[in-house]
């Protein structure tokens, strides 16, 4: 159909619903229903759309496949689509996660529900865009594009601090995007092209990888988030309405760690490795105060978010290992945080809902009104503290597998994260869920309805049995990994010699 | 029939979890009890099948997750080691099950608590058949989660919410350790199965590895970090603090997890892993040295408890140490045959005071017991039985078990040896002291209950003054104590006040029954109750009788075949026939010694033990404060990492990062953007401005520097 392949289906499906949406008239009650079984059908289509992507795709080889190429700025930066091993899950994921948050958006957003779902279709859009852009203007795009949908989505529906939440965000972004776009132009200049498969064969010269690593790193950071430019997130998570969050935790935290994955560690091979030990640093630092910070809140969305930073910290950590366990474990971590924290933000949402406080202290012997929803809360909170049995494990496990190989001092540090994650957490689902429950207005709470049973049941679902059976996701990773590492290997091995027969007085 | 048995109790814990509401208490009961009954028939079969067979057999279940080199499967090992532990596992467990359908007869959550001792009994299932390290950490956190959600079952007792955190946490330490063990076993030998490892270990038996700053013996190091895990799980020595607060939970819970099998499983895995201890010599010494010590230092403590739970819960911790001794000398069989017996009477001894406690209506200080013997005559001649198993009498099962470790732990020739025989011997003198003072108090004397006699139902204290004289000096030396010491230090037990942990509060579930009511009689428990007791009863009597010959006799070398490691100068199991007639007698002495002290203390002269303790103030203190490891953990781990938290979160989080990046720049931008731009959406725009100058910059940028640089 117009010569365009299923991964553009994939960007114009959203797309077309947010433009039904934009057709509904004026906000009426009729009109905000079909915005939102609108909405839910295009996600549900979508997802449904990247299943068929899947059952093409071919997750033995390391190749990009369904690629698509179409004309556009230029003959050096065309619209060029595809995925590999890195990428697919990623897009599964985010389609995945899209009719859930639609669903928890159902009856907590009431007003501007057109533009609300709008947001959220566009926000798809260039969420799937920045995992099959193999172009890197078009990235670049999708990358920085994204965020715009986002803003409003905390600027208009967040909490009451949301202003200073998205400023605070702009801030942030802002610096490191600015810095990307830099470091595009420059292997543009260098290479000639800003094709990504092209980009993976070009050997940077080792100086120029260093300025142009740090730049994009300074763009992923941000994203990622790593400490210390962490502090957007727990405002930005605390302000958003619940699906901001679960797209936020979900989804958008991936790209940093996607940006590492496909820009920083193939194309700036000798650059990944002399920063390596700064990464190292900085992600243990994060694990660990983060996780001590954690401890402190009083908050419950805040809890998780810093709870987030910590596991994101796993993320760094396991990538720039450079070896199969700690990167195929950091970009599971990846696929099961965003399962795990976007169920949490669902269970937050469940309760804010009836509450309208996220004050842990708020909060008390849920268990006894709530049993199903104690029960998921439960089964979250484990994934969250690493439980073996749940996807948490396998990917903190060889996250930090990997770090030993690669650094056992380093791996020391992060496995401190074990025993604090345990601490924040069970502390949260102690005071939340446990005790009595002695609060007046809490005596009439109601436990899980069919929708939000309908939402946390898959949740749930699939949390466990990751944990169990984890090879459809590691497997997928598994050639790109190799081939990864194995550019790698060559590109850092070539640096050595070169190195070595170099004369001593020029180095 | 290995997936038989370690499947069929994770179907009953999944059919009561999530069907108990439908299927209804009776029916979950009967299905998770059948269904781990049948596993038990199994297991016994396999124990007679199995052990006389050379090598293990291994069952291939699925893959886990496979990442470069590294590939963990779901799979069984079975050979002896492995059928001990199923059957220790599954026979108390299905005990269990059958006594909480009596002893948990009037609490409304029931399907839940039979999910959960399901559930408990299949992670620990898979623990023991564990092929490889990362299965046996699977079924290591699995047990630690079913302990956290069984310990915290009456969930509206802060109490026992905050016990169950603190045994998750403590134990969370423990695997930090066990963690970075399994790591240093992959990077050293390339696998994490047991089989690979083993066939590899020899030959790195002299590699260093260099960790810390430190140039360490790779395989002493790994032996030590995984010791770390075995020491959580086990309540060792510095990593105890979790288990006598665990007492919270249930009884049946604390027979079975926190007695019979859980905190036995430090003791599997270093037996397990006996072919790769044995090739780190001075790694078995810290094992001995931490064994030793917790062995006596535990028994100190238990020497003056009054809740019957806390007595039976730290001599658990002492008597884990016993077998931890074992371990570190190299008799591995001799830790394994105490194991196997222990876990006959020591849930005996917990299901007995199970007994007590049902029958004196939730009262679990022993002040407010005595006489019993009188009302539950059943219960009583149990942990008759129960004691006397425990303490070593001759012919019962901790008789033989026992005394092998400490004749071991003389006979041994490796360093720290001395230490842990001498640990040993005094803890068993204790371990006797204790026992009968346990069993004094709450069976003979006179009756202290309230309702007996007097009525002296509301005020306890004076119910204690006028009966108890153990009570009426802890009562004035609580007075002086909590006026001289800091106000309320989490986990402080001053006696009677016996603050937050308050473990005589009733369990929320059962508050139909009204608080303290002793009016009634004590009463002898159903039929379901007792049953087990009976059987537990014979195996605490016969188990040693029957089975010495096989675990550390003449049999031992057909019965374990390959299962435990012995290096070639590993002769002590046969050289603890070599020694002394003192040290064969030692342990007999020091049961009867202990013996007349608490009958001396406890029948004869009951006002003595008020009088020492009045005399020793400050020892008696430490010992009923348990050496104050609460306290110090409180103040050199637990606030100093909330108050670093709240510093980076407010100072560095907040003024350092926030003030002089986002929010130092915000002030300034606002300044300028100030009534330019609306609020709400201006940065929006603004950002978007920016973006869509960047992408003109970039289109600029090809225009300047000429498209046609590379031909595609």
């Amino acid at each position: 159909m117009f010569g365009l392949g299923i991964l553009s289906g994939l960007l114009i499906v959203p797309l077309c619903g947010a433009a039904f949406i934009l057709t509904l008239g004026e906000e009426t009650e009729a009109s905000k229903r079909n915005a939102r079984w609108a909405a839910l059908i295009t996600t549900l289509a979508t997802f449904l759309l990247s299943l068929v992507a899947w059952g093409r795709y071919d997750a033995t080889t390391a190749n990009f496949q369904l690629v698509e190429t179409h004309a556009w700025l230029s003959e050096a930066t065309r619209f060029k689509l595809g995925v590999d091993g890195f990428s697919m899950p990623l897009i599964l994921l985010t389609t995945f996660l899209m009719p859930f948050c639609i669903g928890a958006s159902w009856l907590s957003v009431n007003t501007r529900v057109k533009e609300y779902f709008v947001a959220f279709l566009v926000l798809e859009t260039t969420m799937i865009g920045v995992f099959c852009a193999l172009d890197l203007v078009l990235f670049y795009l999708f990358f920085e594009a994204g965020l715009i949908p986002m803003f409003l989505i905390i600027g208009i529906w967040g909490g009451k601090r949301r202003i200073y939440a998205s400023f605070k965000f702009f801030l942030y972004t802002l610096l490191g995007s600015v810095l990307m776009l830099l470091a595009i132009m420059a292997m543009y200049w260098h290479a000639g092209t800003t094709d990504i498969p092209t980009l993976l064969h070009t050997r940077f010269p080792v100086e120029l990888q260093t300025w142009l690593w740090l730049a994009f790193f300074a763009s992923f950071a941000v994203k990622m988030p790593m400490w210390p430019v962490h502090t957007w997130l727990p405002d930005a998570h605390v302000e958003a309405p619940t699906a901001g969050s679960v797209i936020l935790a979900g989804i958008l935290l991936k790209m940093g760690g996607y940006g590492f994955i496909r820009i920083s560690l193939p194309m700036f091979p000798d650059a990944s490795h002399a920063f390596a030990p700064m990464v190292f640093a900085l992600s243990v630092i994060a694990i660990i105060f983060t996780s001590l910070i954690a401890l402190m809140q009083t908050d419950i969305k805040k809890l998780i978010a810093y709870s987030s930073v910590a596991h994101m910290g796993f993320v760094t950590l396991g990538l720039f290992t450079m070896n199969e366990q700690g990167i195929q474990g950091a970009l599971f971590l990846m696929i099961s945080h965003g399962i795990v924290s976007g169920a949490l933000f669902v269970c937050v949402g469940v309760v804010y809902d009836r509450m309208h406080t996220r004050e842990i202290a708020a909060y008390g012997g849920l268990v006894k009104r709530m049993p199903l929803y104690a029960a998921a809360m439960m089964v979250f909170t484990m994934a969250n503290v690493g439980l073996p049995g749940t996807s948490g494990f396998v990917g903190e496990f060889l996250a930090m597998m990997g770090a030993f190989r690669a650094n056992p001092t380093v791996a020391f540090f992060s496995v401190f994260g074990i025993i604090l994650s345990a601490g924040y957490a069970l502390w949260l689902y102690a005071r939340v869920i446990y005790g009595k429950l002695e609060k007046p207005n809490l005596q009439g709470i109601l436990d899980l309805d069919l929708r939000e049973k309908m939402i946390i049941a898959p949740l749930v679902a699939l949390t466990i049995y990751y944990g169990v059976h984890p090879a459809p996701v590691l497997d997928t990773f598994a050639p790109s990994t190799e081939a990864l590492m194995q550019s790698m290997r060559t590109a850092l091995s070539n640096t050595q010699t070169a190195a070595a027969t170099l004369p001593p007085a020029s180095r | 029939m290995y997936h038989a048995i370690v499947f069929l109790p994770l179907v009953g814990a999944l059919l009561a979890g999530l069907f108990g509401r439908q299927l209804g208490a009776k029916l979950s009961e009967g299905i998770t009890t059948g269904l781990l009954a049948f596993s038990a028939l199994l297991s016994w079969g396999a124990f007679l099948e199995v052990p006389g067979t050379e090598h293990a057999t291994r069952v291939q279940v699925a893959t886990w997750f496979t990442a470069g080199d590294l590939v963990v499967d779901w799979a069984f090992r079975i050979d002896t080691l492995t059928v001990i532990m199923l059957v220790v596992v599954t026979s108390v467990s299905t005990l269990v099950h059958l006594y909480s359908i009596g002893y948990m007869e009037e609490d409304p959550h029931r399907p839940r608590f039979f999910a959960y001792l399901s559930l408990f009994t299949f992670a620990m299932l898979m623990l023991v058949t564990a092929d490889n390290l990362v299965q046996m950490f699977f079924g290591w956190e699995g047990v630690g989660l079913a302990s956290y959600l069984l310990i915290g079952f009456w969930y509206e007792k802060p109490s026992a919410n905050a016990a169950a955190m603190k045994a998750f946490i403590v134990n969370r330490v423990g695997d930090f350790g066990f963690s970075l063990g399994i790591f240093l076993v992959f990077v050293l030998t390339g696998s994490i199965a047991f089989d690979g490892i083993f066939a590899r270990a020899p030959e790195i038996k002299d590699a260093t590895f260099h960790f810390l700053g430190y140039d360490w013996s790779a395989l002493t190091l790994a032996c030590l970090l995984l010791f770390m895990g075995a020491m959580g799980k086990s309540a060792q020595f510095l990593l105890h603090t979790w288990l006598p607060d665990a007492m919270e939970g249930p009884t049946p819970v604390s027979a079975l997890i926190h007695a019979a099998t859980m905190v036995t499983a430090g003791v599997f895995m270093v037996a397990r892993l006996s072919p790769l201890f044995e090739l780190a010599p001075n790694a078995l010494i810290v094992v001995t040295v931490i064994g030793g010590i917790t062995a006596f230092f535990a028994a100190t403590i238990g020497l003056v408890q009054n809740d019957i739970k806390r007595v039976i819960a730290y001599s658990t911790c002492s008597q884990l140490g016993y077998m931890f001794v074992a371990l570190g000398v190299g008799a591995y069989s001799a830790a394994v045959f105490h194991l196997f017996t222990h876990a006959f009477f020591k849930a005996l001894l917990f299901l007995g005071a199970g007994s007590v406690i049902h029958a004196m209506h939730h009262e679990q200080d022993m002040r407010n017991m005595g006489n019993l013997r009188r009302y539950i005559p059943f219960t009583s001649a149990m942990m008759t039985i129960g004691t006397l198993a425990l303490i070593g009498f001759p012919f019962t099962a901790g008789y033989y078990s026992k005394d092998a470790i400490i004749e071991a732990a003389y006979a041994s020739t490796r360093p720290g040896h001395t230490l842990a025989f001498l640990c040993t011997v005094v803890a068993a003198l204790m371990t006797s002291f204790y026992s009968w003072r346990l069993f004094f108090m709450t069976f003979e004397g006179p009756a202290r209950w309230a309702g007996h006699g007097a009525h002296h139902d509301d005020d306890h204290a004076v119910a204690q003054a006028a009966h108890a004289p153990t009570s009426a000096h802890a009562a004035t030396s609580v007075h002086a104590a909590t006026s001289a010491e800091a106000d309320g230090a989490p986990g402080h037990h001053e006696g009677v006040a016996h603050d937050d942990k308050g473990h005589d509060l009733e369990p929320a579930s059962h508050s139909a029954i009204e608080h303290h009511d002793h009016a009634q009689t004590p009463h002898e428990s159903p039929l379901v109750m007792t049953v087990p007791l009976a059987l537990l009863a014979f195996g605490a009597l016969f188990a040693g009788l029957i089975f010495k010959n096989r675990f550390i006799g003449e049999g031992m070398d057909a019965f374990w075949g390959h299962a435990l490691g012995h290096g070639p100068d590993n002769h002590i199991m046969h050289d603890i026939h070599a020694v002394p007639a003192l040290v064969s007698y030692a342990p007999f002495i020091m049961m009867l010694i202990g013996f007349v002290l608490a009958y001396w203390m406890y029948i004869r002269r009951p006002e003595l033990p008020g009088q020492l303790a009045a005399q020793q103030p400050s020892l008696y203190r430490f010992l009923l404060n348990k050496w104050y490891f609460d306290e110090l953990y409180d103040r050199i781990f637990v606030r100093p990492a909330k108050d670093f938290g709240k510093f980076l979160w407010k100072e560095a989080d907040g003024r350092v990062i926030d003030g002089m990046g986002p929010d130092g720049i915000a002030t300034r931008v606002l300044d300028v953007t100030r009534g330019v731009v609306r609020f709400q959406t201006g940065y929006v725009y603004h950002y978007a401005f920016v973006m869509l100058v960047g992408v003109a910059a970039l289109i600029s940028w090809y225009m300047l520097t000429g498209l046609p640089k590379v031909a595609h």
